[in-house]
C-alpha cells in the first residue's frame, strides 16, 4: 500500500542523505520524496511517499525514528490528510488552435500560464498526484517540450500537526 | 578578544585530548598519519590518556572494540584521513551489528581542500553513514569539544553503537576555548529507558499462564548490564533459558534451567525446547536468521513475548505478539515485581511435564565427540581450557569453527567475558580485540581462540602485542583449512574444497617467536592439557599455543540452510563415550 509519510528533520548537513541511504541500503522504494527548510531554520519538512506492506512501513518508520536527525514523524496515511503537488510543463504552441486549446485545459484544469512566448507557454498547475497526471493526459502529448514536477507534500487535516 | 580570553585558548588538538580526558578515557588505539599530525602532538604532550599504537586500523578498532565489549566503557579509536578511515570501516561495522559502545576519530584534510580529491582524502562521513549508529564532520574548532561530547553521549546510551568523528586537520590547529559540557541535550535523540507497565503487566499475565515456556536472551542482556535480572527472572519462573552467541555469559552455564546456545550450532535440547514452546520469552535479543533458522518453520506453536531497547528490533524478523521497549535491566525488574505481586501461579503440572520432555532431548547429549581419537579435537582442546580457567577467563575469538567451539564448550561464568563478532562475522578481529581486553584488564587471563586462517587477517598485530607487553594467550586450532567454509562444501558442495585449503602455512612458532613471543606446538591429545595449562601459567608474555587438530572434524549439531529448529543435524559421534 501506498503510505505518506511526513518528517521533521534537523536541517543539517547530510540529513537528506541519512534518510535516502536508509532506503537503499534496506531496499524501501520512495515514489516522492521532497524536503525544504521550515519557518524555524534549524528544522527541515521532508514527505516521502514510499509503498509496502504493512509490515514494511512499520519497518520503515521505525528506521527512520532511529535516526539521530529525525525529530519526529508521523504517517499521514494513517488519518485524513491532504496531499498536493506542483507541476510546471512547457508546451510547443506555435498555432493559434493550440494556443487556444491549451488556454482551455489549463482554465478548466485550474491551472495558470506563467510564462509566454512566440512558440510555447509554461503552465503552472497544483493538486494531487492524479490530477497532474490527469492534466498530462488530456493534452496533446507532442505538444509537451518539459514537465517538471515537484513531489508530493502532505499535511494532516484538522487540529493535529506535526511540530515541536 | 582581550589578552585573558587568548590565554584560555587552545589548539584543536589539545582540546581534542582534554575532551577525551574530561570524558574519563585512559587508553585510545590509533595509527598517525599526516591529518592526524597535530593531534599525535597533543598526545605526546601529556600522560593522562594512554596512547596504543597498532600495526593496521583495523586493529585499532578491534582492540578499541574488545575494550568496550570486556569493560562497558566507550572503546576509543583514532586514524588518520583517507586510507586509515577506510581500512577502520571494517572494524566500524563489526561493533555496529554487535552494537558496541565506540567513538571513532578520523582525521580529514583541511577544510578548504574537502571536495577537491586531495591526498588521502576520502568522504569518511558518507562511507561509514551505513555503518554507524551516527556520525560527525567537525568544521570549526568552536564544535569540537561539544561535538565530541554528543558522540560519546550517542555511543553510549539507548541501544549503543559506534560514532565516528570526522576531524579535518585545520580544525585541530585552529583555535578557541576549551570548555567540555557535562552534559548534553539532543532534541531528536531520546533514548526510552521504562518499559510499558500495560505491556508489561500482559507480558506477566502471558508468561504465567504458559504450558512449555522458554527463555531466549541475547546481547542485550550483556550490554544492558542486565545479568542479575535475567538469572532472578529465569530462577523466579523455573522456566528452560537458551541464549544467543551474543548472551553467552549472562546466565550460569553449568545452571540446570540453562539448556545450552540455540541456532544453527546450537544444543539440540535448546533448538527442540524452541520448536515446541507455547511461549517464547525473548529479551535482548534480535531473531538474527543464524538463530531462527527458516523463518516459515519457527516456533509454530509460540505466542512471543518481546523486550528490546531499539523499537526497530521488534517483528523485524519474526512478528511478536507483546513487544515491551525499553532499557531490559529496566523491564526486567518490573516485570519480576509484576510476578511476584500477582496471585497467578505458573502450572506446575505442566512444567514438570515440559522438563521431562526437555530432558530427553538433553540425553541425546548433542555436544559430544568422539574422546578416543588419536588426533586432537577442537571440542577437547575448549573442553579443558574452560576447566583450567574456571570459565573465567576473557576469550576473544576469530571467526569461524573455532568460534563455534568456543561458544559451544567454554562455559562462560561471568558476562562481558566472551568477545567475539557475532554479526558481521569478522575475520581477523579476535587478536586486536583481546589486545582491548587486556589493556583494560592487564592482571587478567585473556585468550585468544583463532584459527589458521583468521589468525593471519590480522597477525601484524603480534608486533603491538610485543611493544605493550601484552600477555595473551593464543589458541590457534590448526586443521589448515579454512574450516567452516570447508564444513559447508563437505555437507552441501560434493567434498569439492574450492580454496579453504590453505597451502604454504608459516611456521607460526618461528613467527611468533620472531615477534619476541613463546610458540608451541601441540600434536597429540595426550599433550593438550599439560600444554594449556603451561601456557596459562606463563604470566608475562604472550604465547601462541599451534594446537595441529583433527582436519575433518566438524562443527556439530547443525540447522542447514532452509531448515526449522527441529531439523537438526547430529554429530556421528553423540552415541560415543
Amino acid at each position: 500500500m501506498r503510505h505518506t509519510i511526513s518528517i521533521l528533520l534537523e536541517n543539517e548537513a547530510g540529513a537528506l542523505s541519512r534518510v535516502a541511504g536508509l532506503f537503499s541500503a534496506r531496499g524501501y522504494n520512495i515514489e516522492s520524496l521532497t524536503v525544504a527548510p521550515t519557518e524555524d531554520p534549524s528544522m527541515s519538512r521532508m514527505t516521502i511517499v514510499t509503498k509496502g506492506t504493512d509490515e514494511i512501513i512499520e519497518q520503515i518508520t521505525k528506521q527512520l525514528n532511529k535516526l539521530i536527525d529525525v525529530i519526529k514523524l508521523i504517517d499521514l496515511t494513517e488519518g485524513i490528510h491532504i496531499e498536493r503537488e506542483l507541476m510546471l510543463v512547457k508546451v510547443n504552441v506555435s498555432t493559434a488552435h493550440h494556443r487556444e486549446e491549451i488556454k482551455r485545459f489549463v482554465d478548466i484544469f485550474r491551472g495558470s500560464i506563467i510564462d509566454v512566448n512566440e512558440t510555447n507557454y509554461t503552465i503552472e498547475m497544483t493538486g494531487t498526484a492524479d490530477k497532474l497526471d490527469a492534466f498530462i493526459k488530456t493534452i496533446d502529448s507532442t505538444l509537451i517540450l518539459e514537465v517538471v514536477r515537484s513531489g508530493i507534500l502532505g499535511i494532516a487535516r484538522g487540529s493535529k500537526s506535526l511540530h515541536l | 578578544m582581550n589578552k585573558a580570553n587568548e590565554a584560555e585558548m587552545m589548539i584543536g588538538g589539545d582540546i581534542f585530548v582534554n575532551a577525551l580526558i574530561a570524558e574519563g578515557v585512559e587508553h585510545i588505539f590509533g595509527y598517525p598519519g599526516g591529518a592526524t599530525l597535530h593531534i599525535y602532538d597533543a598526545i605526546f604532550k601529556q600522560n593522562k590518556l594512554q596512547h596504543i599504537l597498532v600495526r593496521h586500523e583495523q586493529g585499532a578498532v578491534h582492540a578499541a572494540d574488545g575494550y568496550a565489549r570486556s569493560t562497558g566503557k566507550p572503546g576509543v579509536a583514532l586514524v588518520t584521513s583517507g586510507p586509515g578511515a577506510t581500512n577502520a570501516i571494517t572494524g566500524i561495522a563489526t561493533a555496529y551489528l554487535d552494537s558496541s559502545p565506540m567513538v571513532i576519530i578520523t582525521g580529514q584534510v583541511p577544510t578548504a581542500l574537502i571536495g577537491n580529491d586531495a591526498f588521502q582524502e576520502v568522504d569518511a562521513v558518507g562511507i561509514s553513514r551505513p555503518c554507524t549508529k551516527h556520525n560527525f564532520l567537525v568544521k570549526d574548532v568552536k564544535d569540537l569539544a561539544e561535538t565530541l561530547k554528543k558522540a560519546f553521549y550517542i555511543a553510549t546510551t539507548g541501544r549503543p553503537g559506534p560514532v565516528l568523528v570526522d576531524i579535518p586537520k585545520d580544525v585541530t590547529i585552529n583555535r578557541a576555548v576549551f570548555e567540555y559540557p557535562e552534559t548534553v541535550e539532543i532534541r531528536s535523540y531520546k533514548p526510552v529507558v521504562s518499559g510499558h507497565l500495560g505491556q508489561i503487566r500482559k507480558a506477566a499475565d502471558m508468561m504465567l499462564s504458559a504450558k512449555r515456556p522458554i527463555i531466549y536472551s541475547g546481547g542485550g542482556v550483556v550490554l544492558g548490564n542486565s545479568t542479575k535480572e535475567l538469572i532472578d527472572l529465569t530462577r523466579l519462573l523455573g522456566y528452560p533459558i537458551t541464549q544467543t552467541l551474543m548472551g553467552l555469559g549472562s546466565y550460569p552455564p553449568t545452571d540446570k534451567q540453562f539448556v545450552g546456545m540455540l541456532g544453527m550450532h546450537g544444543t539440540y535440547e535448546a533448538n527442540m525446547a524452541m520448536h515446541e514452546s507455547d511461549v517464547l520469552i525473548a529479551i535482548g535479543a534480535r531473531f538474527e536468521d543464524r538463530v531462527t533458522g527458516v523463518l516459515e518453520k519457527f516456533c509454530p506453536y509460540a505466542k512471543i513475548i518481546h523486550i528490546d531497547i531499539d523499537p526497530s528490533s521488534i517483528s523485524k524478523n519474526v512478528k511478536v505478539d507483546i513487544p515491551i521497549v525499553g532499557a531490559v535491566d529496566q523491564v526486567l525488574q518490573d516485570l519480576i515485581q509484576t510476578i511476584k505481586e500477582t496471585d497467578q501461579k505458573s502450572d506446575a503440572g505442566a512444567l514438570t511435564t515440559w522438563w521431562k520432555q526437555i530432558e530427553t532431548w538433553r540425553a541425546k547429549n548433542c555436544l559430544n565427540y568422539d574422546r578416543n581419537s588419536p588426533l586432537i579435537k577442537p571440542q577437547f582442546v575448549l573442553e579443558k581450557l574452560s576447566q583450567l580457567t574456571e570459565g573465567n577467563a576473557f576469550v576473544a575469538s576469530d571467526v569461524g569453527q573455532h568460534q563455534m567451539f568456543v561458544a559451544q564448550y567454554y562455559q562462560f561464568a561471568q558476562p562481558r567475558h566472551w568477545i567475539n563478532s557475532g554479526g558481521l562475522g569478522t575475520m581477523g578481529f579476535g587478536l586486536p580485540a583481546a589486545m582491548g581486553v587486556q589493556i583494560a584488564h592487564p592482571d587478567e587471563t585473556v585468550v585468544c581462540v583463532t584459527g589458521d586462517g583468521s589468525i593471519q587477517m590480522c597477525i601484524q598485530e603480534l608486533s603491538t602485542c610485543q611493544q605493550f607487553d601484552l600477555p595473551i594467550k593464543i589458541i590457534m586450532l590448526n586443521n589448515g583449512y579454512l574450516g567452516m567454509v570447508r564444513q559447508w562444501q563437505e555437507l552441501f558442495y560434493d567434498k569439492r574444497y574450492s580454496h579453504t585449503y590453505m597451502e604454504a602455512l608459516p611456521d607460526f612458532i618461528k613467527l611468533a617467536e620472531s615477534y619476541g613471543h613463546i610458540g608451541m606446538r601441540i600434536e597429540k591429545p595426550s599433550e593438550v592439557e599439560n600444554a594449556l595449562a603451561e601456557g596459562l601459567a606463563i604470566k608475562d608474555r604472550l604465547v601462541f599455543m599451534d594446537f595441529v587438530i583433527d582436519q575433518d572434524e566438524m562443527v556439530y549439531p547443525m540447522i542447514a540452510a532452509g531448515k526449522g529448529h527441529h531439523e537438526m543435524l547430529l554429530s556421528p559421534e553423540r552415541e560415543l563415550a
